[in-house]
This record gives structure tokens, C-alpha cells and sequence, in this order.
């Protein structure tokens, strides 16, 4: 499989009034055509401001980025980090797609969608403006837009929440783009819609081969479509690994402490469930050591409190699932349950 | 079962919302139907779960049953009383039995109070001197609800989301209320700390045998926590039964094509089981599809489903409203 | 959209009959006889009790408005005889202190105040709306700290400073634009000498606006960025320019327009403090003065008039928003 989008080392920090925010703190993974890579995590882990960085989405002015993010462009390879705007501003819409979480104030309201949506085309095919109708008419249809012809003249307030999202999605595949960033695609929309939205991405990047980040913090719409899962926790990626390993055998406390905390339809009603304790620390004063020791129920398992002290590194036995703690993965995988849910 | 053991009953409950006449000509409707004749029983010390999509009128549904809003017609007997007809005034000393938690913690608390204000509100609203004094039954009940107590004097803007939260639970359960209203309480919360807040209200619900009506969207929490559950569609309930059977053994097609999308955090499942996938949009509760109001979306429809609306009928532990259930 | 229309046009109508009634209901409560003050110090109790006859001012309240507003359809004769005569339709009364029919009077004020009206939002639309673009694109740097300090000063300085500071410097001291106590020139006439007549009043006017737009264009510019439309342009590939002009702007826009349009309708018959320093013979003076005189006629009819540019600024705004922003339409 081909890799279209590899970031390495990844930081982005805010200098504020109260400190600098390390939102992102060295964070590395890889995509490749095809294939879904999911990026997990609650609010403040980092993950949207990961998704923004590969775009250049942030200000320039506020946001200090290091580290490497490279993309495949048809025979070569850009360095976002290092590129001009110029240069990545070619990227957006064409190489690399995003879509959002809210349809309704992503679009704007004063245009109709075929504005909108020729829009995409025209920003990287001047001036073929038949061209870009035609594309905007036949990607609606692609996405399931019933009568295309007659509503891509429409405007975004008479479209209901999920066909503002297919619109949405329409609009960000103008350009046959090989990566698709999708942050928090169906968090807004009805749990029918979501199936539906899920499906149709699927479908979508089958036929276009495309690769896919997924940013979000359901972890049943990461078990759905994800091939791949980075879990991230105060701006470091704390577990990552393929997605079967990582449900079904996680080995970051982290993990588990979420698989379990999370309530399950199944057959029989479960008991308590078995919270994290604490909260997510403040960005902004972060506790030395692991940022995650303070909720950790396994840190008296590591001697010399090692935990509140030093950072424990990405590592794995398997290079293919990684992950941050000072419990040798051995005994982690031990003393961690292995959860198989009928 | 005897009859003290229900504390809430509702039968045919309606609200509709008047549209004004320039939209009535439009759309040919003349209200939005949010709630359209739903009827359940609840138990003391039960916990039932309201469960639907958007437009579904499990919000307005929670609301009218503590009177917030003022029911169009139907009946709602609180501890045998028929408290639907009753005024604002005659209400107000029933408000200490039944209380409410609302879905965003950022805004269900005033900005300018300090916490301990908050929570003494209806000790001081009902013109109630709990014993000991205010302000110690007000860092009791912040105890109780795993805040500390000595952050009396605090803002909300010093708490995080999922504590916010638990200030909005102390001041609903201030009072000893015996039905809570707790819409959507967790939505806004993080994953991690949902689960806290989960726990607490069953732990409040079972030591102080509070009733719950548990308004929520996502199916798994509402299992989790509820003994039974209500499936809502278009201001109808379309499928109500015992929480346990409703999800591993639906009869009603709408609840069916729910558990189908709900994803589930189990990859190898995913990858396996086969979908129900809806067509089409939710159709305008100002205009409801006639007989059925399913049957837009069913792949079940026939002729019958437009004619005839369905009655809930009881099959074993479940009671489905559909012409033709599993 | 015609019963839309309908509507609006009967509710205008019943505005400017309330607002004209409540005017002649306050001069009836007030405790001067405005026929004693059609002529001045020697008069005699004849001349004043026959202009009492002549004017109306001898008949009850309602007749007398009944008079004024058919006045408007079919014309109004005073008097009879040799001393008679007539203000032809629209009539909207006759002012003794100008000797004049109303109606002339404002065909020779309200092209000198339109005048002023229109070139000052001209300048201050230009100006504000650059000046707060800029600021918000610079936003923390230079060029925002500088629009701020204008802002500033454009707020806190009445016109009667910045008027007065310009006519004595400007005109008198440095000679550059030539006072403006005689000669009106008509725009229509005469561009280039209008401009040189009008200059001054159109800055100092414009001061006070631009201020004011500047800041409220910043802000609105500022909330558009951070909107999540604006996000996605960016996440589209668009250049900053674009984004500007085509998403931020045009939203922007629309209350902007709103708020000019509403300022512009208040200057006609408003800018009273402008007209005076600078000498020109507009609506406001005339407001002023007949206010001063208790010229009935007159305030009724440039009160009419100003409440007329109001609603139907009112109405172009309403129906420019519904053409810039589609939702509106729906309703």
C-alpha cells in the first residue's frame, strides 16, 4: 500500500497569557492509500489541532509548529511544515480534503451549493466553469442527493442536517482528493444518519482509493471503520496499533480505563461501571511525568514512582502496536483484561 | 401490583405548538405536533429511559410531565393526583417532589452565583430551613455528589463540565425530590466522565429511590441505566418494555433500525453483522405521515400502515405499536 | 410578496399620520398663539385676529388637521378676497415667517441637505469600511492600534469642534476652500464648484461616521473570520484574498447596510449642528428655526418628511437584506 501522508514528531504549542500550551506534543503516524486511520480522543487531547496542522489551517502568527508532516502530491513529496502558504494553500481542496463536524455553519448561507461547490473546482481548475457544474452535479449524485440537477441550485438551509453533510462531503471530493481528514463527521447528526454518513464514506473510499483521518471520540464509530487507531491523551499519542489490537488487547492504561468506562448494548445490563477517576489535566500546567499517572490506577506496579516523574516513551514489542507506560508490556499484558464482548 | 407502587402516570399526552398563520398556509399544517398522545406508567424508585432521535419530542415530552410546559390535553397523575390541570400556583408546592437536570452544564447554572448559592435555590424558593442550617446542607449534598464542599464560595466558570454537572444534580436532588427529569445530563461530557456521572445518579437513585425519566439519544447509556424503556418517533411512542429485552429483542422496526446504527465499540462485530440501514428523511413533525408514522422509512409498509394508526399492544414483556411487529 | 408590500405601505401610512397628528397635538397644548407670531413687534390685534382667520388657527384641533391633509390632495386657499391665496397641491401649509408656501420652501432646502447626506455617507462608507477591514486584518499590529486612536477621536469630537476647527483653519486661515456663506451650487449644475461648497460639511459629517463604522466593521469582520464557513473556504484551497471579499464581506454587509441606511434617513432633517457652522441653507436650519418661531406649518412638514425617509429607508433596507441573505426570504 502506498503511503500518502506520514507525520513525524509532530508539535504545535500556543504561547498564552498563561503559559504555552503544548497542545501537540510530539505526535507521529502514518497513512496509506485506502485505508482508515482513526485519531481518538477527549476534548483537549489534541486531535483536532493535529488534523488543523496538517491542513497549515492554523494562524501562522499564534501557532509554533515543528517536526514534519509529508504529503504525497502525484510524484512528490511536500513538507507542510516547511512549505510557504503558497504552497500549501495548492494542497487544500485538492491533495488533501477536509469535512467538519457541524454541515450547518460550514457552509456558507448566502451562496447556493453550486456556487459552493463549483467553488472547490474552480480554486484549482481555473476558469472551466461547465467543468466544474458538471463535476459538482454528478458528485452529488454520487452521493446520494436525490434530483442533483435540480438542487445543486439550492441553498444550504433547505437542505436537512444529513444531506448537509453529504453536501459537505461532495464538496470536499471535487478534486478527487487522495487524503480526507473527517473531524467528527457524525457527532451533530441522528444515530440513523450516522449509519448512513458512515456507509457512504466507506463506499466513497473504496472507489476512490482514498485514505482517510478520522478525528473523534465515539469509539463505536472508530471500532466501525477505523483500520488503524492512534488514542491520544494530553497532546501525546498514548496507544497505537491496529484496531482489533487496540479493542480487543489494548495495552495503554488509558485504553482500557475508556473501553471499560463505556456503557455497551448488549444482552444483559451490566454493572457500575467502572469510571476513570479525576479529569483531563489542564494544558496549561501539566503534571511532570505522565500526564495520565494522576488517574492511573496502575502506577504503584512501577518502583521508584517513576510515574509522576518521567515521561514513559512510545514503544512496543510489535512495532506495529505501540504504546506509553512504564508497566513492562509483558506484565501489562498480564494484568489488563482482554475484553472480548460477546 | 398495587397501584401506590406507580408514582407517575400519563395517558394520551399532547402538546402541540401553534404555528402562526402565514406558515399554516405553506405548509398546510396547523401545529407542530411534538408530543402526539404518548401514555406510560412509572414505578417508585424506577428508572425509565426516553429514547429517540431529533424531532422525536422526548425533550418536550420530559418537560410536560413536570408541567414546564403546559400540556394541549391528556392526563399526568403524580402520586395519585391528576396534576394536568393544575395552575402555576397550585403546582408550586408539588415543585419539591419533582425536579430537573438539564443537557449543558454551561448553561443550566448562573454565571453570577456562587455554587452554594445554587444548590440553597430551592431550599430558599420552597422557603425551606433545612436542619443545621443552609449552608451545611448545602456542602452536604456537594459531599454527596463527590464535589468538595469547602468550594462552597466558588463560580461555575471554576469548575470543569462534568462537575458542573454535579451541581446540577445537588440542586435536584436538594429537596428529596421523588421524580427526577434528567434530560440528556450526559451528552455535553466528556467520555471518561460520563461514566462518573452515570454512576452517581444510579447511586442517588437507589439509595434515595428516586424515579427517573432518563431523556437521552445514545442508546447504550439509556440501557445501561434504565429498567425500562421508551422508544419515541414523531411525538408517539412506537415500542416500550423492559430495558434488558427491548435491545437484545426488539419487535418494533424503528427500534430495530436504532440498534442496528448505533455502532459498537467491538471491531470484529462491526466488520460482521449485518445493518438496517434507514431511507430517506425524518418527515416534519408539523406534518406527520398519516396512519403509521413510521412508515415512510419501514420496509415493513403496506397498505394498512397508512390507514391505520397502530395501537401499543403488549407481546410478553414488550408493548409495540406497529401492525406488524416481529 | 404584494400583500408583503401592501402591508408595509398601509403601515407607513398610518405612521406618518400618527407622527403628523401628535405634532399638532403638542402645539395645541403648547401655551403660545402662533398667530401673534406671524408678524412682528407693531402689530395690532386686527392684523393678528384676521392671519388667525386666514391660517385656521380659529378652528377647533381636528379641523384643523382635517384641513392640512386635504391640503395635501387638493391644494389650500386662506383667506378671502383681495388678500387670498393659494398653495397649490400637495399643500403642505404656508409659513408666514418665510412667506412662502411649505411646499417651496422644501423644494429649495432638501436638495442642498440630500446633498450634504449623500456625499458624507459616500466618504464615511469608504473610509469606515477600509479603515475597520484593515484593522481587523492587521488586528494586534500597527495599522489596528492607529484605526483605534481614529476611532477614538472620531467619536469623542462633536461636529461643532471638528466643523468650527475646520472652518476657521481650512477656510479662513490657510484659504484652501472658499467660505460658504453665500452662493449654494447645485450638484447638478455645477460638480466641481459644489464640491468646493460642500467639502468641509461632507468631512466633518463624515469624521464622526467613519468612526463609528470603522469600529463596528472591525468587529463584524473579526466575528466573520472565526465563523466556521470561513474555515471551510480556507480548507478549500481559497486565498485570503478571496475569503475576504467573497465570504467575509458579503456577509458582513448586510448590517452594515442596515445601520448606514438607518444614519442616512436621520441626517435628512438631522445634521442641524453642520448646517448651521457651514451656513448652509438645508432641511435641518429650516427644522430649526421654524421650531424656534413656532412656525407650525413648517415643523409638521419637515417632521412628515423626515419620518417618510425614515420608513422608506427602512423598507429599501428590509428588502436589500432579503436579497443579500436567502434565509430571510423564506419568511
Amino acid at each position: 500500500m502506498k503511503e500518502i501522508l506520514s507525520v513525524e514528531n509532530l508539535k504545535v504549542s500556543f504561547p498564552t497569557d498563561d503559559g504555552l500550551v503544548r497542545a501537540v506534543d510530539d505526535v507521529s503516524f502514518t497513512l496509506n492509500e485506502g485505508e482508515t486511520v482513526a485519531i481518538v480522543g477527549e476534548s483537549g487531547s489534541g486531535k483536532t489541532v493535529t488534523s488543523l496542522s496538517i491542513m497549515d489551517l492554523h494562524n501562522r502568527r499564534a501557532a509554533q509548529v515543528s517536526g514534519s508532516i509529508k504529503i504525497r502530491d502525484g510524484a512528490n513529496t511536500v513538507e507542510v511544515v516547511s512549505a510557504s502558504p503558497e504552497e500549501t494553500r495548492s494542497l487544500r481542496g485538492r491533495v488533501v480534503s477536509m469535512i467538519f463536524q457541524d454541515p450547518m455553519s460550514s457552509l456558507h448561507p448566502y451562496y447556493k451549493i453550486s456556487n459552493q461547490l463549483c467553488e472547490s473546482y474552480l480554486v484549482h481548475h481555473p476558469r472551466q466553469k461547465k467543468a466544474a457544474l458538471d463535476k459538482a452535479i454528478s458528485m452529488l449524485d454520487l452521493v446520494g442527493i436525490p434530483q442533483p440537477d435540480k438542487r445543486v441550485h439550492d441553498y444550504p438551509h433547505q437542505f436537512s442536517g444529513g444531506m448537509r453533510q453529504r453536501v459537505m462531503i461532495a464538496m470536499a471530493l471535487m478534486n478527487d482528493p487522495k487524503v480526507l481528514i473527517a473531524d467528527e463527521p457524525t457527532t451533530a447528526l441522528d444515530v440513523t444518519v450516522q449509519a448512513q454518513i458512515l456507509t457512504l464514506l466507506g463506499d466513497l473510499q473504496k472507489q476512490f482509493n482514498m485514505g482517510i483521518v478520522l478525528i473523534t471520540h465515539d469509539l463505536g464509530v472508530v471500532a466501525q471503520v477505523s483500520d488503524r487507531v492512534n488514542v491520544m491523551y494530553a497532546g501525546k499519542i498514548v496507544e497505537s496499533g491496529p484496531v482489533d489490537d487496540i479493542f480487543y488487547k489494548p495495552l495503554a492504561p488509558y485504553t482500557l480505563g475508556l473501553l471499560n468506562s463505556i456503557p455497551r448494548a448488549g444482552d444483559k445490563k451490566m454493572g457500575r461501571l467502572s469510571a476513570i477517576a479525576g479529569q483531563p489535566p489542564s494544558m496549561i500546567n501539566l503534571p511532570k511525568g505522565c500526564s495520565f499517572a494522576p488517574r492511573c490506577e496502575f502506577k504503584e506496579k512501577v518502583s521508584g514512582g517513576r510515574c509522576l516523574s518521567e515521561m514513559p516513551d512510545l514503544t512496543g514489542i510489535s512495532s506495529e502496536h505501540r504504546s506509553r507506560c512504564h508497566v513492562d508490556e509483558k506484565e501489562r499484558q498480564k494484568l489488563f483484561p482482554t475484553l472480548a464482548v460477546k | 401490583m398495587a397501584s401506590s407502587d406507580v408514582i407517575l402516570s400519563v395517558r394520551d399526552l399532547t402538546k402541540h405548538f401553534p404555528v402562526n398563520k402565514r406558515t399554516q398556509k405553506k405548509t398546510g399544517s396547523t401545529a407542530v405536533k411534538a408530543v402526539d398522545g404518548i401514555s406510560f406508567d412509572l414505578k417508585r424508585g424506577e428508572t425509565l429511559g426516553l429514547v429517540g432521535e431529533s424531532g422525536c419530542g422526548k425533550t418536550t415530552a420530559g418537560r410536560t410531565i413536570l408541567k414546564l410546559i403546559e400540556p394541549t390535553s391528556g392526563s399526568i397523575t403524580f402520586e395519585g393526583q391528576n396534576i394536568s390541570e393544575l395552575s402555576p400556583q397550585e403546582m408550586r408546592p408539588l415543585r419539591s417532589q419533582m425536579q430537573i437536570i438539564f443537557q449543558d452544564p454551561y448553561s443550566a447554572l448562573n454565571p453570577r452565583h456562587t455554587v452554594g448559592r445554587i444548590i440553597a435555590a430551592p431550599f430558599e424558593i420552597q422557603g425551606i430551613e433545612p436542619q443545621g442550617g443552609t449552608k451545611r446542607a448545602v456542602q452536604e449534598l456537594m459531599e454527596r455528589v463527590g464535589l468538595n464542599p469547602e468550594h462552597y464560595n466558588r463560580y461555575p466558570h471554576e469548575f470543569s463540565g462534568g462537575q458542573r454537572q454535579r451541581i446540577g444534580i445537588a440542586r435536584a436532588i436538594a429537596l428529596k425530590p421523588k421524580l427526577i427529569v434528567a434530560d440528556e445530563p450526559v451528552s455535553a461530557l466528556d467520555v471518561s466522565i460520563q461514566a462518573q456521572v452515570i454512576n452517581l445518579l444510579e447511586d442517588l437513585s437507589k439509595e434515595d429511590n428516586i424515579s427517573i425519566v432518563f431523556i437521552a439519544h445514545d442508546l447504550s447509556v439509556v440501557q445501561h441505566i434504565s429498567d425500562r424503556v421508551a422508544v419515541m418517533y414523531l411525538g408517539k411512542i412506537m415500542e416500550i418494555g423492559n430495558s434488558r429485552d427491548i435491545f437484545s429483542n426488539p419487535s418494533h422496526p424503528y427500534t430495530k433500525a436504532l440498534l442496528s446504527a448505533a455502532p459498537k465499540p467491538d471491531p470484529k462485530l462491526e466488520r460482521t453483522r449485518e445493518r438496517i440501514i434507514l431511507k430517506g428523511d425524518l418527515p416534519s413533525p408539523m406534518n406527520p405521515p398519516s396512519g403509521c408514522v413510521f412508515r415512510t422509512r419501514c420496509w415493513k409498509a403496506e397498505s394498512k400502515c397508512e390507514t391505520e394508526v397502530p395501537t401499543l399492544i403488549t407481546h410478553g414483556s414488550l408493548t409495540t405499536a406497529c401492525h406488524f411487529p416481529n | 410578496m404584494v400583500l408583503f408590500a401592501l402591508r408595509r405601505l398601509g403601515f407607513s401610512i398610518f405612521t406618518l399620520l400618527v407622527v403628523s397628528f401628535a405634532v399638532y397635538v403638542i402645539f395645541a397644548i403648547l401655551p403660545f398663539d402662533p398667530a401673534a407670531l406671524t408678524c412682528g413687534q407693531k402689530c395690532n390685534d386686527i392684523v393678528v385676529e384676521a392671519n388667525r382667520i386666514r391660517l385656521g388657527y380659529d378652528k377647533p384641533l381636528l379641523v384643523q388637521y382635517w384641513l392640512f391633509l386635504s391640503g395635501i390632495f387638493f391644494g389650500r386657499s386662506y383667506g378671502v378676497g383681495q388678500a387670498a391665496f393659494v398653495c397649490p397641491a400637495p399643500s403642505l401649509g404656508y409659513s408666514f415667517n418665510e412667506n412662502a408656501c411649505v411646499s417651496d420652501l422644501l423644494k429649495t432646502t432638501l436638495p442642498i441637505t440630500v446633498t450634504l447626506a449623500v456625499g458624507a455617507l459616500i466618504m464615511w462608507m469608504v473610509v469606515g469600511v477600509t479603515l475597520g477591514v484593515i484593522a481587523a486584518k492587521f488586528r494586534g499590529r500597527t495599522p489596528d492600534t492607529a484605526s483605534s486612536v481614529f476611532v477614538l477621536l472620531g467619536t469623542s469630537l462633536p461636529t461643532f469642534v471638528t466643523g468650527l476647527v475646520l472652518l476657521i483653519w481650512v477656510s479662513i486661515k490657510w484659504k484652501i476652500v472658499p467660505l460658504t456663506l453665500t452662493g449654494y451650487v447645485s450638484f447638478l449644475d455645477n460638480p466641481f464648484g459644489a464640491f468646493k461648497y460642500f467639502l468641509l460639511p461632507w468631512i466633518t459629517l463624515a469624521i464622526a461616521y467613519a468612526a463609528l463604522y470603522t469600529r463596528f466593521t472591525r468587529a463584524a469582520v473579526l466575528e466573520t473570520m472565526s465563523e466556521d464557513y470561513v474555515r471551510t473556504a480556507r480548507a478549500k484551497g481559497l486565498d485570503e484574498r478571496k475569503i475576504l471579499f467573497k465570504h467575509t464581506l458579503r456577509a458582513v454587509f448586510a448590517p452594515i447596510v442596515t445601520l448606514a441606511g438607518l444614519d442616512f434617513a436621520g441626517l435628512i432633517g438631522g445634521a442641524i449642528i453642520t448646517e448651521t457652522i457651514f451656513n448652509l441653507p438645508g432641511l435641518g436650519r429650516l427644522t430649526l428655526r421654524s421650531v424656534y418661531e413656532f412656525d407650525l406649518s413648517v415643523v409638521v412638514a419637515t417632521t412628515i418628511l423626515a419620518a417618510g425617509v425614515v420608513i422608506v429607508m427602512n423598507l429599501l433596507v428590509d428588502m436589500f437584506y432579503a436579497v443579500l441573505d436567502p434565509r430571510v426570504r423564506v419568511q
